[in-house]
Formats: structure tokens, sequence, C-alpha cells
């Protein structure tokens, strides 16, 4: 078997407001994709698509109002928190800002001692500073730069890494990496991405890429989708579905992204949504009020998935 | 072309005496500059290269702990030459907005959360423009707008009910509603998603080719500065350390830095390994010895630890300071 997570029609609505003014925002509609053991997969969208919700779920912060997930065959989206600790194990989660990920008035490997002891993978402290120094060896830290040292003293790329070698420490088969690459300086961000290519390499390990950086997408995932408030709009493998994208909010986003060419300038306008709101409300396709490509049918109608050269896209273009 | 902003070898440090001890950081170290009247002059490096101090020494807006050590700001608006950290306050504060304005990085700590946008602007044109009543500096603002081709309902909103992207437009409208000479945007879009990105960074060359300014654009992302940069400053560790015409520097970057800034940058139909450099940006506080860049250079010579590499020209208007470039 080489399905590892698979997402089964996950929807999750959020109710906002008091009794008198009640607003439902349908922050995660009917998402369905699978990550294969091994892989990248990249879950690409602006923000405010629902991107981040899906990771909550995934890590069991928030429960689907509808929908199911499985882990290797299990359904992981209704267990008791008991199940849900040995879960963690399996599935580790890095996050945008690693100066919020530590405590900044704690030692950094006070938490990579502690998580070991907690989940009870060593029993002696010998072999508890090994596994560490092998993990953070896996991600190009020195162990003698990293000990004894609080957060403020680390740049954030090292502490981005940091984070991710604590991740590690229980062996994981999936890392959900929520926006990682965000507030790190341009120029050490490939070698953050990078190590997730290698990490694949090393531990077969599978990376849920969550970001809006569709460059960095593009370079490093196997498969990627692309979501649009709430919704995934097109879904195949990277190369396809960023240099031939079929969905027009794809080419939107494809063209919006600054290549770093000058020959390449941007000769068109954009239009942008003046109100978000109005949206995630809309009958019928969302993107159907920007849409340069926009019929009748896609003001009533929401379309369903159509599969066109291998890549799942949600239009009806290609009815 | 003309010089609208000459800035010669600035030094400009923060100060800062902590328990009796004082300790310099060298955030801008001998820069100097030209702004070019009707060019897009952009401004890049990593965080905490000083980009954002050397907008505020720009911008007359030098406050304790930050203090201009050497060097001079003149401002050319045509009857020549003003020296602007030699002129009282009252004469900086003229030229301040009306000549020079500012967009800063967070749009939505610029915008007062209680006021309506139309008192915002109200409040900002009335008090740079003596003696105009509410109705004409309503009637400016909405002139202003559909210049812009922004929206006039905008105006009867409170921030919060605008989204990220039109927030930062309204501030840029809101900086450039006097008709500044120069814009100075620091990082207009680094909190943005890229099709709003794409929108801000369209609406601030619109303004800059209609009214003839300058812009000085800094960000650290380099498919910006592709898209709209006509001249292109490269900062590292408080110096600049490459400049030159944009072509040119993506063609041909002769500081390892630059090459790397460009080389590592993923691009589409191309999925072949990249390469960071090693290590990462010093502290401005604690400045390694020579060229602030040798620990992290693959091309490091003895000379780099011990010798600050002086600029060479290395085309028309490329100059670069690396002692690679020597002869």
């Amino acid at each position: 078997m080489t399905e590892l997570l698979r997402v089964l029609n996950l929807t999750k609505v959020f109710t906002i407001g008091g009794i008198f003014s009640r607003a439902k925002i349908i922050a995660v509609n009917d998402v369905s994709f699978e990550i294969k053991k091994a892989e990248i997969f990249t879950l690409a969208g602006e923000s405010g698509c629902g991107k981040t919700t899906i990771a909550k779920i995934l890590l069991g912060f928030e429960h689907p109002t509808a929908g199911l997930v499985e882990y290797k065959g299990r359904r992981i989206d209704n267990i008791k928190a008991s199940e849900r600790f040995s879960l963690r194990k399996e599935i580790q989660a890095i996050f945008q800002n690693p100066f919020s990920t530590f405590n900044p008035l704690r030692k950094v490997d006070r938490y990579f001692f502690e998580a070991l002891r907690n989940f009870g993978i060593v029993e002696e402290e010998r072999e508890a500073v090994r596994i560490v120094k092998e993990k953070l060896e896996a991600v190009g830290v020195a162990y003698e730069e990293f000990c004894e040292k609080y957060p403020s003293e680390f740049s954030g790329g090292q502490l981005q890494r940091i984070s991710i070698a604590r991740a590690l420490l229980t062996n994981p088969s999936l890392l959900i990496a929520d926006e990682p690459v965000s507030m790190v300086d341009a120029s050490l961000r490939m070698s953050i991405v990078n190590l997730f290519k290698d990490l694949r390499e090393k531990f077969d390990l599978s990376v849920l890429y969550i970001t809006h950086d569709l460059a960095t997408a593009y370079y490093v995932s196997d498969r990627m989708a692309i979501m649009f408030r709430g919704e995934i709009v097109e879904l195949g493998p990277a190369e396809k579905v960023l240099q031939e994208p079929k969905h027009p909010y794809t080419r939107l986003l494809r063209d919006s992204v600054p290549e770093p060419d000058p020959s390449k300038r941007w000769t068109s306008k954009v239009l942008l949504a003046e109100q978000e709101h109005e949206e995630y409300l809309r009958t019928g396709c969302k993107f159907a009020g920007r849409c340069p490509s926009a019929m009748e049918i896609c003001k009533r109608e929401s379309p369903i998935h159509y599969d066109v050269d291998g890549v799942r896209v949600k239009c009806f273009l290609y009815r | 072309m003309k010089t609208l902003i000459e800035v010669k070898k600035i030094k400009a440090y923060y100060v800062l005496e902590i328990f009796g001890r004082q300790r310099t950081v060298r955030a801008v170290d001998g820069v100097s500059l030209d702004v070019l009247e009707g060019s897009v002059h952009g401004i890049a490096g990593e965080s905490g290269c000083g980009k954002t101090t050397l907008l505020k020494v720009l911008f007359a807006a030098v406050e304790p702990p930050l203090r201009m050590v050497d060097g001079k700001v003149y401002y050319l608006n045509g009857t020549g030459a003003i020296d602007l950290y030699a002129i009282d306050e009252s004469e900086r504060k003229k030229l301040r907005w009306s000549f020079a304005s500012y967009v800063p990085q967070g749009s939505m700590s610029v915008l007062n959360p209680v006021l309506k946008i139309k008192d915002t602007f109200r409040d900002f044109i009335s008090s740079h423009l003596k003696g105009r009543s509410k109705i004409e500096a309503y009637e400016m603002a909405k002139e202003h707008l559909k210049e812009l081709g922004l929206p006039f309902k905008i105006l009867d909103a409170y921030p919060h009910q605008l989204s990220g992207g039109m927030r930062q437009r309204v501030t840029i409208a809101l900086a450039t509603v006097l008709k500044p000479k120069v814009i100075i945007a620091d990082e207009p879009t680094t909190a943005l998603d890229v099709v709003t990105q794409r929108g801000v960074i369209q609406l601030l060359k619109d303004i800059q080719s209609r009214q003839g300014s300058a812009l000085v654009l800094v960000t650290h992302d380099m498919g910006v500065h592709a898209n709209i940069s006509d001249m292109l400053s490269v900062m590292y560790a408080g110096k600049i350390i490459e400049e030159g015409r944009t072509e040119e520097l993506f063609e041909d970057p002769r500081h390892p830095y630059t090459q790397y800034l460009i080389k590592s940058l993923p691009r589409f139909g191309d999925r072949s390994k990249r390469e960071s450099p090693p290590g990462s940006p010093p502290s401005l506080f604690n400045l390694p010895e020579g060229c602030a860049f040798h620990p992290r250079c693959p091309f490091k010579m003895t000379r780099c630890e011990k010798e600050e590499p002086v600029i060479f020209n290395v085309g028309e208007s490329h100059k670069v300071a690396c002692w690679l470039a020597e002869g």
C-alpha cells in the first residue's frame, strides 16, 4: 500500500457571531486528496483559502464538520485523546514562526530530551544524546552549537532547522509543514526546502508542504493541489499544474508570481476581489466573479471535478 | 534624467547604552546613492541588513537611538540642493510627504482603526495644506482615488472592513495624495498574497509613471525587483555591495552574495538543485573584519579577511564592492 494519508470529502464550517446574528463560514469545502509514501505533496493557495484549517484537522486540533481522514487505512478524525498521543509519533508538524514554536525562556535542547522521554523512545541519557546528535546532523546543525542555548541565540533559519530536527525525533512518517519558509530570509529559504528533499531520500518521509509560494512549491513537490476559497480547484503533478495550468484561477496565480528575470515583466493587469466575503458565499463557482472565461452555468452551479490529462480540475471549461 | 535625492557616504548608527556600556549597531555604514527622476530604484537585501534604516535616513525620520554619524543627504527640488540635515525641523516637515513620501510596511498599523478612511484622508490633507475645508479635502481624496482606480465606497469604510490588499492600496493612496516627487516604499507587499501583491505593485508603478516621480522600493523579493526596478542596489550588512541596472545585475551578478541571491531562486521550468549561501547573515552589532561576507563566501581570499573591499566600476553603471572584481 503506497497511500499514507487519505482525506475524503472533508468539510469544516465555522459559525461566527452570537445568537442573533449567526454567520457560517465554510473554511474547507468537500476536499479530497491523498499523500503517498515518501512523497512531497503541496497545498498551495492564498491566505484564507483553508489550507491551515486542513493542517489543523490532520493534527487533531479541529474536528471536521463532515468527511473523514484516514492514516494507513485507519480513521483518525474521530479518535480519542489517548489514541491521538500515539499518533503524534507518526505525524509531526513544524510551523511558520520558529520563534513562537519555542518558549523564549527555555533552553532549546530541553525540548529534545523531553520529547524523547515523553514518547518513551529512550531509557538512558547516552542513547538520548546519540539520537539528538543524529537528527541534528540530518538538518545540518552541530550539536555543540546547539546545546545550552536559548531560542533568541539562533537565527530564524537555524531555529527552523532545529524545529525540523525536533519533529524528526520520533521517526515520523509524515511531516506537516505549515508555511515553513515565509519567515526565513530569502537566501536561506532554499536550504530549508532542500532539507525536505534530503529527508525524503534518507528517511522515506512524506511531507505535506503548505505554502503560498508557488516557486518553491514547484521546485520541491511531486504533486500539488491549488486551493481557492476552501475548495481544491486543481490537483495533479506539480510540473503539469504549474507549467500547463488548466483552471483559470491557477493561471492567474501562476502569472502573478514575479519571475526573477527582467525580460519576463508583467504586461497585463489583474483584477482584485473587492469583497472577499462575497466570494465565500457565492453559489456556483467561487471564482466566477473574477474569471475571464466565466459562463452562465458558472454562476448557478458549482462545477464537479473533471479529469483532464491526469490532472483533477474543478471547472466547467472541461465539461 | 534629473537626480532627486543624492546620498553621500552616510553613516547612521544605533547608539545604545546598556548599564553604562555603549553599544553601537552600524546599520548603515557608508552608503552613497542617487535617486533619479522617473525611475524605480530597488533596494534588495535580507532582514537586518540595514535597508529600513537607510529609508529612515532618506525620509528624514532619524530619531534616537538612531544617529546620523556622517555624510549628507540632499533633496534636489528644482531650485537647488537642500541639505536635509542642515535645515530646521519645521522646514523638514514641509518637505515630508510633499517632496518625499513613505509607504510603510504594515498597513494595519498605519490607519487609525476608529476613524473612517475619509476622516483619515481629511486629517492628513488639512494638516499639510492649510485652509482646506472639510468638503474640499473630501473632494481631493475622491479625485485622487478616481485617478488610482480605487472604488469610492472605501472612503466610508473603517480599516478593519477592508482586505489586506485594499488597506495597503489605501495607504499608498494616502501617501501619494500630495503628489510627492519621491515615493519611498518599505516592503509594501511582504505580507500579501501573490495576486494582491501584483495589484499593489501595479498601483505603485502606475502612480510612479503617471506623476513622473521616483520610486524607491525596498523588498527582499528578487522577483519583484526583476519585474519593476530600473536600478537595483544590493545591501549586505549595512553597505551597498553591488549596484547596477536591473537587467545587467540579473544577467551578470559580480558579487558572490548577489550571485547566490539570484541563482538560488527557484524558476518555473527548471527543477535543478539550488543552493543557499552557507551560514547566516552577520549581526550588525558584531561584524566580521574585512569584507562582511567573507565567512560565507566560497571565493574567499586571504585579503578579504583583513581589508574591506573598495568599490570597483565593472560597467557603465555597474559597481561592485568585491576584491574579485579588481584588475
